[in-house]
Formats: structure tokens, sequence, C-alpha cells
């Protein structure tokens, strides 16, 4: 089947969808996706980031949708005409949601772990607005505690569903789900302290937002003080490939491989992503690239590498970087 | 004095039992659908031009012939009784006086469709309903017209009533499924629609009651002895509930086609305003459609009297009519105040929102909030603005209608009463007091937002 996404044809199995479609060529026509994830079944739909225009139904059947469509549920017809980022409608569409989506989200990004690789984050940057046109108070919760290894911020969640079916498909009972409704809703627990499945570190990986947070991690650095490193162990739960955030030789955090729509490669199990932070417990594969255009990125090693020169009279700071400099680098990791 | 198709024997005592009901003819059209085959029945439905009566005004017998039958799943026909539409009672006298009726078009219904199991979803505050339904299809099943084999057909069927929580949003069709098989209710995405995988993944048709309580009329005399009531593309009856300031609030079965100005002015039906204050607006089906000011209510923009009809009252799109919706017929007097009565409105779909998809879950609880701060005066002129942004953007872009239905009614007031608006937020003392339309009525007030004073 052949789609024509803002003028660039692709040839599909029939049954993809236009998001997949679109992600098959890449670059600025790909929709942006806040619920829907690839590796999750069911998922998608809910956040309306990824509207587009169907300018053209099919080849049998040329007349436009007359609604804008949800690019992640809907499959592509033969002959599809779609209008991505080319579209005034569709651009308009996407900064209403990006608005919608920011009217209650606390914005405590400097002291949010996600900041750096934060879905939202990147859709502010690329769809939001300077100033926020909402005046009243932002809606909060009452905190509750979900388990030991994971952090739940429910005044971020953008009620995604993810981690509902994460909780469905990847673990054998599901304990956590939306209670109430509209926008009261929220991710929640009927027992606190309750969710300790193995795989459940995964609601960390899947979560777009910091509204699950991992609690190893907690506060310990920025995401771009780190430096990302693939690794892999032998697991006889999982795959045993991650990505490990380093600080010198100190392992910060154990997260999945994330490809450029930062969705996980495989899924990992919990001893992999909270009990083996040695160096001694993994073979180091080489630096993690990012593909995907984030704060984390400016961290990569395939660009050019410049010399910052930084030069202050105060001599304490230049001691300081040089300190830090000397624990973040790497040179005693075998 | 009209026909009447659904209430022609409510006043037959003992309607509500099965003894009497059956002496007026009831359960005839049974007895006449199992002779028939299925897809007969189908074409008569769809030649009677029936239309959905839950809002949407869908074709009954063009819903009905997307059933996916060769799929070889099991058929499911599905009765929307979740009736809470703001303004709308129709469903609820329907199965209180005349339980009997909706189980006939239940069993004919899904006789139709080739189900064996069917079900009617009712909402959790219709408790008193509920029993009233389940003595009568215990009375069904007593007397043969349920259960295994009936009246010796060989035909099979269950029909069981079953209770919502509460929820406006499971009146949506899959959200009703979803809540029917237990789940939490949010609406499916579409497609797949209902009638290609609804019930527990199966074949499934969901209607109204009063649509399915039409079928046993359309069956007993054909479909075209039912389109020869009507005007056009809308025939039939339609109960309207009406309420508001008119003389005689209550249910009402008219024939579609009869002419607004008598249906709100005659003696027979609302019998005019309830005081000699004139007419201010009229919200014509329910609170999701959009209100209509008095002069366009009478008549349309091309100066054509409006008929009760899907079509006249749509005539001339959003800008200047509105729709038919469920029929809840909702008069105001010139002591009302729009503002309130949207915020009113808000405050609803505000509350009843679900939460799944975002320009519903954050849009519709900003609306409310701004339109609470213009009502008690604490608004400026760009909330106005801000409200019409806001409800442009919501429309559309949602999974399920209720994000239309909350935009709908903000837009048309605005609309059309955006000068009141401009007065709340000028005059906040003025409207301190929540009745200050009744002490002192817009038209005495009215000058004191100036259209010129607007465009500087």
């Amino acid at each position: 089947m052949k789609v024509t996404i803002d003028g660039q044809s692709v040839e599909v199995e029939p049954g993809t969808t236009i998001l997949n479609a679109a992600r098959m060529i890449g670059g600025d026509v790909v929709p942006p996706a806040m619920c829907y994830y690839s590796k999750l079944k069911g998922s998608g739909g809910k956040c309306r980031c990824c509207l587009v225009e169907v300018s053209k139904g099919s080849d049998a059947n040329p007349t436009p949708m007359p609604k804008l469509v949800a690019s992640c549920c809907t499959t592509v017809m033969d002959g599809m005409e779609v209008k991505s980022g080319s579209s005034e409608r569709v651009s308009e569409a996407r900064k209403s949601v990006t608005e919608f989506l920011l009217i209650n989200h606390p914005l405590d990004c400097p002291i949010c772990d996600q900041a750096g690789e934060c879905d939202l984050q990147n859709l502010g940057f690329n769809h939001g607005k300077e100033a926020t046109r909402y005046q009243e108070g932002r809606r909060t919760f009452e905190k509750i505690d979900i388990g030991d290894k994971i952090q739940l911020h429910m005044n971020r969640c953008i009620l995604c569903y993810r981690c509902t079916f994460v909780g469905d498909q990847l673990t054998p009972e599901r304990c956590h789900g939306v209670m109430n409704r509209g926008d009261h809703a929220e991710i929640s627990t009927f027992i606190q302290k309750n969710i300790d499945n193995e795989w459940s570190g995964n609601m960390i990986d899947v979560c777009p937002v910091g509204a699950l947070t991992d609690k190893t991690f907690r506060f310990k650095s920025r995401v771009w003080f780190t430096k990302p490193m693939d690794a892999h162990r032998d697991c006889d739960k999982c795959c045993g490939k991650v990505t490990l955030y380093n600080f010198g030789d100190e392992i910060l955090r154990v997260s999945a491989r994330k490809n450029e729509y930062n969705e996980v490669e495989d899924f990992i199990c919990n001893t992999c992503r909270f009990e083996k932070k040695n160096m001694s417990d993994w073979t180091i594969d080489g630096p993690r690239k990012f593909a995907k255009y984030s704060v984390i990125n400016q961290n990569n090693y395939s660009g050019k590498m410049e010399t910052v020169e930084f030069d202050t009279p105060d001599q304490t700071v230049l001691t300081g970087r040089a300190e830090d400099r000397k624990a973040i680098s790497m040179i005693n990791v075998k | 004095m009209s026909k009447k198709i659904l209430l022609e024997h409510i006043n037959v005592p003992g309607i509500q039992g099965y003894e009497a009901y059956r002496k007026v003819g009831g359960y005839a059209s049974v007895e006449k659908a199992l002779k028939m085959a299925p897809l007969d029945i189908v074409e008569e439905v769809k030649k009677s031009g029936l239309r959905g009566r839950g809002g949407a005004g869908f074709p009954t017998g063009m819903k009905w012939s997307f059933i996916d039958k060769k799929s070889g799943k099991p058929a499911h026909l599905v009765c929307n009784a979740d009736e809470s539409e703001p303004g709308t009672f129709k469903d609820r006298y329907l199965m209180e006086k005349l339980p009997h009726l909706l189980i006939e078009g239940m069993i004919t219904g899904s006789i139709a469709l080739e189900a064996h199991l069917s079900y009617i979803y009712i909402r959790g505050e219709y408790m008193w309903v509920y029993r009233i339904l389940e003595r009568a299809i215990n009375e069904a099943y007593a007397n043969g017209w349920l259960g295994k084999n009936i009246k010796g057909s060989g035909y099979d069927l269950d029909v069981h009533v079953t209770c919502g929580a509460g929820a406006y949003i499971c009146g949506e069709e899959t959200a009703l499924i979803e809540s029917l098989e237990g789940k939490r209710g949010n609406p499916r995405i579409k497609p797949p629609f209902p009638a290609v995988s609804g019930l527990w993944g199966n074949p499934t048709v969901v209607n109204n009651v009063e649509s399915i309580a039409a079928i046993p009329y359309i069956v007993n005399n054909g479909g075209e002895e039912y389109a020869k009531i009507g005007v056009g593309k809308s025939t039939g009856t339609k109960l309207i509930s009406a309420s508001g300031h008119i003389k005689n609030p209550g249910v009402y079965e008219i024939e579609l086609g009869l002419p607004v100005d008598e249906f709100m002015n005659s003696d027979e039906y609302l019998g005019g305003m309830y005081s000699d204050r004139p007419l201010k607006a009229v919200v014509p089906g329910g609170s999701s459609v959009p209100i209509l000011p008095a002069e366009l209510f009478y008549k349309n923009a091309k100066g054509e009297p409006r008929l009760m009809t899907y079509e006249s009252l749509s005539d001339g799109g959003f800008a200047s009519a509105s729709m038919m919706g469920s029929g809840g017929f909702i008069v105001y007097d010139d002591t009302t105040c729009v503002v309130r009565n949207t915020w009113n409105f808000s405050r609803f779909y505000h509350h009843e929102s679900c939460g799944q998809c975002s320009p519903c879950r954050e849009g519709t609880g900003w609306m409310e909030k701004i339109l609470w701060r213009i009502e008690h005066g604490y608004g400026n002129m760009e909330d106005i603005d801000l409200l019409w942004e806001i409800q442009r953007k919501i429309e559309g872009n949602t999974i399920c209608p209720l994000g239309d239905a909350a935009a709908w009614p903000v837009a048309a007031a605005i609309r059309h009463f955006r000068d009141e608006f401009e007065f709340h937020v000028k005059y906040p003392e003025k409207i301190k007091d929540r009745n200050h339309f009744v002490a002192e009525p817009w038209e005495k007030v009215k000058h004191l937002v100036k259209k010129e004073e607007v465009l500087v």
C-alpha cells in the first residue's frame, strides 16, 4: 500500500497505522506521540497529540476525512494522502493539545528527574506557547506510595495509560489502575506499596513524563550529567541489554535501551534495573548514541567535540570544575 | 390530535402489567416476527426511515444492516437506557409506564438481528425503573415470550437488565459496552465500530429505548405505514421531554413535522410561557445541543417557519440553528441568565468527562472555571475570547462526542448572547445576586452594553 505523508511517499503493509508509516519516512513528518507505545498493545488514541489531516481517504474513495484523526490508531488505505506538519489545522490542534496538557502540569522541570529526557518537555519546546493563559490553581493529588522502587508523582501525570498496559501485558496481575474520572482521574493502587512485580520497573521507562521515576535514582544527578553507556549481562529473566547512566565508575541508574522515539527496544527485569549497580555486574558494549532530539542528546559522543574555555576570577569555581571532571570521567572504568 | 404510536395505550389501567398489555394487542409483533425472515424485518425498519432517538439521529435500519452476520460470532442487541442528558427524561417515562413495550421491541429487534442474548443497560439512578423492568421481564419469561424455544418457534432469547453506576459517559455506545463488560466506562477508539466488534468482540447494535420501542409498530404495520408519518427524512413520532418556563411541562409524543409554533403555544402541547414574561431562548434537544435565541426559534434565518424535524431544527448549521438531539426541550424566559445556564451545563460536562483524552479532560474543567469566574463577577474581556478558543479546540479533537457536546453549548451561548457575557464582565456589582435578571430583566440593562463600545 502506498501512502503519502506531507508529499513523501512510502510503501507499507496493510494494517499499518499512519503514525508508523510516518516513522518509516522519519524526520519532520513524524507526529509527536505521548500515549502511543509500539511495544504495548492497545495503547494510543488518548493524548490527541498525533492528530493528522487526511486530505485524501484512498484511491477508491478520495473524499477527505472531515475531522482530524489520531494517526496512531488510524490504519492507512491505499493511496491515502496525509498532511502532518504541513497543515495549519494540524499544527493548531497540536498547539492546543500541548496547551491542554500543560495547564495542569506542575512545570517543576528544575526538580524533576525526567527533565532532559521528557516527552512533554520536547512537545512543549516544539509546539508550546511561551506563556500560559490559565489563571486558576493547578490540580494536585494526594501523594501515595505505590512501592519501594517506583515513585509516583501524580501531579505530573498526563494519563497516557501506558503504565496500565505494562501492568496488563508484562505482569501476571495488574495492581494499579486509573481511579476517578475527568480531570481528577489518577493512577493509583487500591493497596499502597503494592507494586513489586519483577517487571513493574518498566513503568518507569514507558512513562513519557516524570510521573513514575526510579527511587534508586531520585535526585542523584541531572540526567545530562551522566554518561550513558550500553551494557549487558547474562540475565535468566530478561534480555539483559540495558543502558547504564554513570557518573565516573558509579552506576546511578539502569534503564532499558531506548530508540529515537523514546521507546524501549526490549523490556528488562527489576533485578537488572534496581539491584545490579556495580560495574562488575556488567559488560560494557560502548557509549549510547541518542538519536532523539532532546536535552540529553547534548551529551552524545558522535559529534565534533569543542573545547570550552571557561574563565572566572573565582579560582574555587575552576578547582571545583576540575574535580567534577575527574569524578565524571570514566578513566577508571575497565 | 396527532397519532400516538408509543404512548397509545398509556392511559389503559394496569398497562404496566402483562395482562393489560397483552389485552391491547401487546406482543403481536413478536408473533409476526417469528414467522418472518430476519432480513425482512431489517428491511421493514429500513423502509420506515426510523432514525436513532438517542441524539445523533442515525438511521436504525442502516445500523442493523451493518451487523456482520458472516463472522459466525453471536450478535447482541443492547438497549441504551442510560439517559442522563440534562433536560431529557422521555425514556424514563416510557419505561416506567410501558415496560412491556420496550421488552417487546427488544424481542422483535433481537429476532431481526438473530441475537440470542440481549441487554438493557439502565443508568444507576433509575433504580425503581430497573425494578419495573425486571418485573416485566419475569412476566415475559413466565408467559413464554423469553427463554428457550419462544412460543414453539425454536428461537431462544435471554434479556438481562444491567445497572450502570451513574456515569453520563456510559451513554456513549462504546463506553456503554465497556461498562457492560464490567470495565471502566471509557469510550473505545473507533474503528472498529460495535457492529463489527462490540460486546465481548461480537457484533453489537446499541439502540436508544425510544428507537427500540418503535419497532413493534413498524413490524405490525409495515415500514411504509410508519414512514407516512412525518416529513422527508424525519419519519414517525418522537417523544419530547419539555421543561422550563412553560405552562405544561412533561413528555409529549409528537408527529415529526409539527410546526414549532404549534408545539410551543397550543394548549394540547406546551401551552405557551407559564407567565407573561417573553421567551428568551430554547434548548431544543437536551443540554448538549446549541441554544437558540427566541428570534431564531420560530423561524429560521431565511424566515421560513421551523418544524419539529431533524432537518428543520438544524437548518442553517450551528450559526443560526440547533439540533433535534434527544428531545430535551428546555424553554427559558427573560429572567434566565444565559451565562449561568452555560456555566451549569459546563459544570455537568466537567464532572462527567471520563478523563481519557486530553482535550476533553483538561478543556471541560478549564471552561467551567472560566465560566464560573465570569458568572461570579471575576471575569475579563479576554476570557470570552479564550472560552471561544477552548471550545473550538475541544470540538472534533476528542475520542467520543462528549467533547463536542461540552463545546457546543458554550459556542452557541457566546455566538448568540455575547453581549450578556460582556455585561457580566463590565458590571460585576450588578450580577452579584444570582437572580440578577429576575430583579432586572435583560431588556432593561441591555443598553448598558453597546455594540460600538465593543468595537473600540
